[in-house]
């Protein structure tokens, strides 16, 4: 039996409010009024779709063991590099390099759901399979998009294993039917007129897709509990559900209220979402359109209930604050010429020999424990840090992505170049050892203070613009 | 311990130039301005030095790498030169480099002179992005106020000290800063403040002020030494003489090592008693008549204090809002003003420093002369609390 074994989801921390969006806007687009309502997610300075599916895959695999994943698929419609894997890093950045095969699945809002029929495919033979979406999409100022978009990620690893959700089967048609494009030098979706994508697309090319998988899974509409299927036009999904026979009691809410659309990502999200209060014998159809269609059914297990417990959608929805200031939300995606002062123009020159030799302590953030005196320490040196130890060659790698620090000393600084001030910054220190000063993120004043918790995030660092976006990912800690 | 320096090396001139936000000169300038009055204080020729030390910190934005900018500047008789950094202590490395050289004998007469030329970068504060290419990818994004605020909080955890005391008493220490300073014609800032002031200015790293940070100086300070007998011989009186010098240097326990608590400074802890062994001195407390202390934060100072074993650890705030450390204190400290007033041009500074008690222990102190020191202590600290270099001298009467 080959199907999902565990799931895990990332939605950044702050949410932007849609009417302050809209006040600001409103003048320019009155248009937009009927969209000025609930929240959408609203990723920081330092995420991107590499930062979010590394957070969902940690989330993920929560139950499950990292250096078992065979496979990562990584899908996206803003990779941050056109060429350099990105699937790569995350796989780095979870460290498992050896025996790894990784690919990046771009292209179309539907690169979620291909990712994951490539994913069950590959895992048909044993090997855990790690499926990761995350996009963070741009949209232009006083678009419909800029409100109906969000930024998150979702996780799925495959296996035949205590399946979770079982896969009954997928169909899946490709055909170049251009609703949007994004073309190589754009910054920005550019989209053909909702009603004809509606009639001539959705309409045209789902429901045969939708049919043609019941058939092959031999079940009817009305078998289908959970249907997941995201579209910009609210009331399509529940269309062509009732076009195919299935309740409309089973459409899935499309997150729209509190999370909006995570474009490639969001199928999965949304899959997260079901699973998470899913019930053995559940069927759960998932859809996903963009230049054709994918349609995959699970039926859930009774192993669902027994995964152990994570964050997962519901508890990254849960971590939020509200953002009320829209040119911040311009600002952290570079589309407002703020001042940044010349400490901002530091030179950001990564010495790539430098980042390959130290890739397991940056991105993996593999410190090193002493053999000797059991010291653990960070970085790994060859000279043991313990005062009263200090033997040589004696360290093992040892990863500490994964534990809780506490907060030893801090400070918000105003004086650093940071694109969203004060800088807050500190040192942290881990119950089993080991310290060094991190950047904080996600952090307010409220909530750092000495002895605080503090759990370690991969974000980005920095981002060389003058090479044309060399992106500098490390370890932040954030509050828990 | 080894034998020690100490008496072996005379002071026998100093120079120092006007130090502030200098747009007339360029490092050359500024060095020639401290290297004349030196020269002319010690009364000898260009001719007769043997070796010069040169320090700078952040040479990349004046005078570049090695020893060929003083000896050009001052066309010096091609002698050996050397160019030293090792952070804000560079100005003490060129001190302690040339009284090895006249201690060892390799040098009757030796030179050591800071320059730092900072504000030729276009803005604000240090500047900035320095470090290895490792150090790029993962080390925090920090800045000199960062750094040093978080000894402030981590005092304030391990002593139980409110923040609204250790506010006033580090508020305190610059506003005493400022009177000793108003009173230096060579200091960067020559104006008192009143404590309302320093207590309401802007944040720059919580819970540091304006007014908690040094600022940002160009300038340059030079020092002559040779033995005390060829002193002696020159006709000399008043003989300074170096009691000690030491330097401590951090090797990753107190950022790496989870024994240190973010509270002290563990290298001056271990530079100071060093130095107090060397000059043979028992009771500092007692026995050290001033200070010119690394304040480039405000909180530093008070710490740096207790790390010279002179207030008790956790109670130095208490010293200095007793008044301890001002001019009519018991043990007078930064009464040329400090980093704080006087000025920051970072491979100057120890230099500075040691210019000031040169001129108290001579007695030509001016309108800030303190009555009858014996003994006066520099001490640099350059780096952050986590990791640092921490140089401490002690100079004094030659008996």
């Amino acid at each position: 039996m080959v199907g999902i074994v565990a799931y895990g989801a990332y939605v950044p921390r702050l949410r932007l409010n849609r009417q302050a969006v809209y006040d600001a806007n409103k003048w320019f687009a009155a248009g937009l009024r009927g969209l000025a309502k609930g929240e959408r997610s609203m990723a920081n300075w330092d995420e991107d779709s590499i930062t979010m599916a590394v957070e969902a895959s940690r989330d993920c695999l929560t139950s499950h063991k990292a250096e078992d994943v065979r496979n990562i698929y990584f899908a996206s419609t803003t990779h941050p590099f056109k060429d350099r894997q990105n699937a790569g890093v995350i796989g780095t950045a979870l460290n498992i390099e050896q025996n790894l095969l990784a690919s990046d699945v771009a292209g179309s809002l539907k690169a979620g759901t291909s990712a994951l029929i490539a994913g069950l495919n590959a895992s048909k033979s044993g090997d855990a399979t790690l499926v990761a979406a995350a996009d963070k999409r741009m949209a232009r100022v006083a678009s419909a998009n800029e409100l109906n978009y969000g930024d998150g990620a979702a996780a799925l690893l495959c296996g035949t294993e205590n399946v979770i959700a079982k896969l009954v089967g997928h169909h899946s048609v490709s055909m170049d039917f251009v609703d949007h494009f994004r073309g190589e030098d754009a910054e920005f979706d550019y989209g053909w007129e909702e009603r004809w994508i509606r009639d001539e697309g959705y309409s045209k090319i789902v429901p045969p897709a939708i049919k043609a998988a019941l058939a092959a899974c031999k079940l009817k509409g009305s078998d289908v509990t959970h249907f997941i299927m995201p579209s910009p036009m609210p009331a399509v999904p529940k269309q062509m559900a009732k076009i195919c026979g299935v309740a409309e009691g089973a459409v899935r809410d499309l997150l729209g209220a509190n999370l909006g659309d995570t474009g490639s990502a969001h199928a999965l999200v949304m899959l997260v979402d079901a699973l998470e209060t899913a019930k053995a014998g559940d069927k759960i159809m998932v859809v996903a359109f963009g230049q054709g269609v994918d349609v995959l059914v699970f039926e859930v297990t009774a192993e669902n209930a027994k995964l152990a417990k994570r964050k997962g959608l519901s508890g990254w929805l849960a971590r939020r604050k509200e953002e009320k200031n829209y040119m911040k939300f311009l600002a952290f995606n570079e589309m407002l010429p703020i001042d940044k002062g010349m400490r901002a123009e530091f030179d950001k020159k990564t010495a790539l020999s430098v980042l390959w030799r130290k890739r397991d302590m940056i991105y993996g953030l593999v410190g090193g424990k002493c053999k000797v005196c059991g010291t653990v320490q960070f970085p790994r040196s060859q000279v043991c840090v313990n005062p009263n130890c200090h033997a040589i060659d004696s360290q093992d790698p040892y990863a500490m992505a994964g534990l809780e620090a506490n907060v030893m000393s801090f400070t918000a600084d105003s004086l650093v170049y940071s694109p969203d001030p004060p800088g807050y910054y500190g040192m942290i220190t881990f119950p089993e050892g080991g310290r060094f000063m991190a950047d904080f993120t996600d952090s307010d004043k409220e909530q750092v203070k000495v002895g605080a918790k503090m759990r370690m995030t991969f974000r980005i660092r920095d981002n060389d613009t003058m090479r044309g976006g060399f992106k500098r990912y490390f370890w932040k800690a954030a509050p828990v | 311990m080894a034998r020690g320096i100490k008496d072996k090396v005379a002071i026998l001139g100093m120079g120092c130039s006007k130090f502030g936000e200098r747009w007339d000169s360029g490092a050359e300038e500024l060095m020639l301005e401290a290297y004349k009055e030196a020269i002319a204080d010690a009364g000898i020729d260009a001719k007769q030095l043997n070796a010069a030390w040169f320090s700078t910190a952040i040479d990349e934005v004046h005078v570049g790498k090695s020893g060929i900018p003083l000896s050009t500047t001052l066309r010096l008789p091609n002698i050996p030169v050397t160019h030293v950094e090792n952070m804000c202590a560079s100005g003490t490395e060129a001190f302690r480099g040339a009284c090895y050289a006249v201690a060892s004998g390799a040098a009757d007469f030796a030179l050591a002179l800071g320059v730092e030329k900072l504000k030729d970068t276009g803005y604000g504060g240090l500047p900035g992005g320095r470090g290895g290419p490792l150090q790029a990818l993962w080390s925090a994004s920090g800045t000199a106020p960062g750094n040093f605020a978080q000894l402030a909080t981590a005092y304030m955890t391990a002593h139980g000290v409110s923040a609204d005391d250790l506010k006033k008493a580090i508020g305190h220490v610059s506003w005493k800063s400022h009177q000793n300073g108003a009173k230096n014609p060579k200091a960067h800032l020559q104006k008192a403040v009143e404590m309302d002031t320093i207590l309401n200015a802007p944040m720059i790293a919580s819970p540091l002020g304006l007014f908690d940070c040094c600022g940002v100086s160009d300038g340059a300070a030079a020092a002559i030494v040779t033995t005390p007998e060829i002193a002696k011989a020159l006709g000399k009186a008043n003989i300074v003489s170096v009691k000690a010098l030491q330097l401590s240097v951090s090797n990753g326990s107190e950022s790496g090592h989870n024994s240190w608590d973010g509270s002290y400074f563990h290298t001056t802890r271990i530079a100071s008693k060093k130095a107090y062994e060397e000059a043979g001195i028992k009771n500092p407390r007692n026995e050290v008549s001033m200070f010119e202390v690394h304040d480039c934060f405000s909180v530093t100072e008070l710490v740096t204090m207790e790390d010279l074993h002179i207030s008790e650890t956790g109670k130095g705030w208490k010293d200095v809002l007793d008044g301890f450390y001002d001019a009519d204190g018991k043990i007078p400290c930064q009464i040329d003003g400090g980093l704080k007033c006087f000025g920051h041009p970072i491979g100057a500074s120890g230099l500075r420093m040691l210019y000031e008690m040169y001129l108290q222990l001579q007695g030509r102190a001016g309108a800030r002369q303190l009555k009858d020191p014996k003994i006066g202590m520099t001490h640099n600290l350059g780096g952050a609390p986590r990791e640092n270099v921490s140089s401490v001298a002690i100079v004094g009467r030659y008996e």
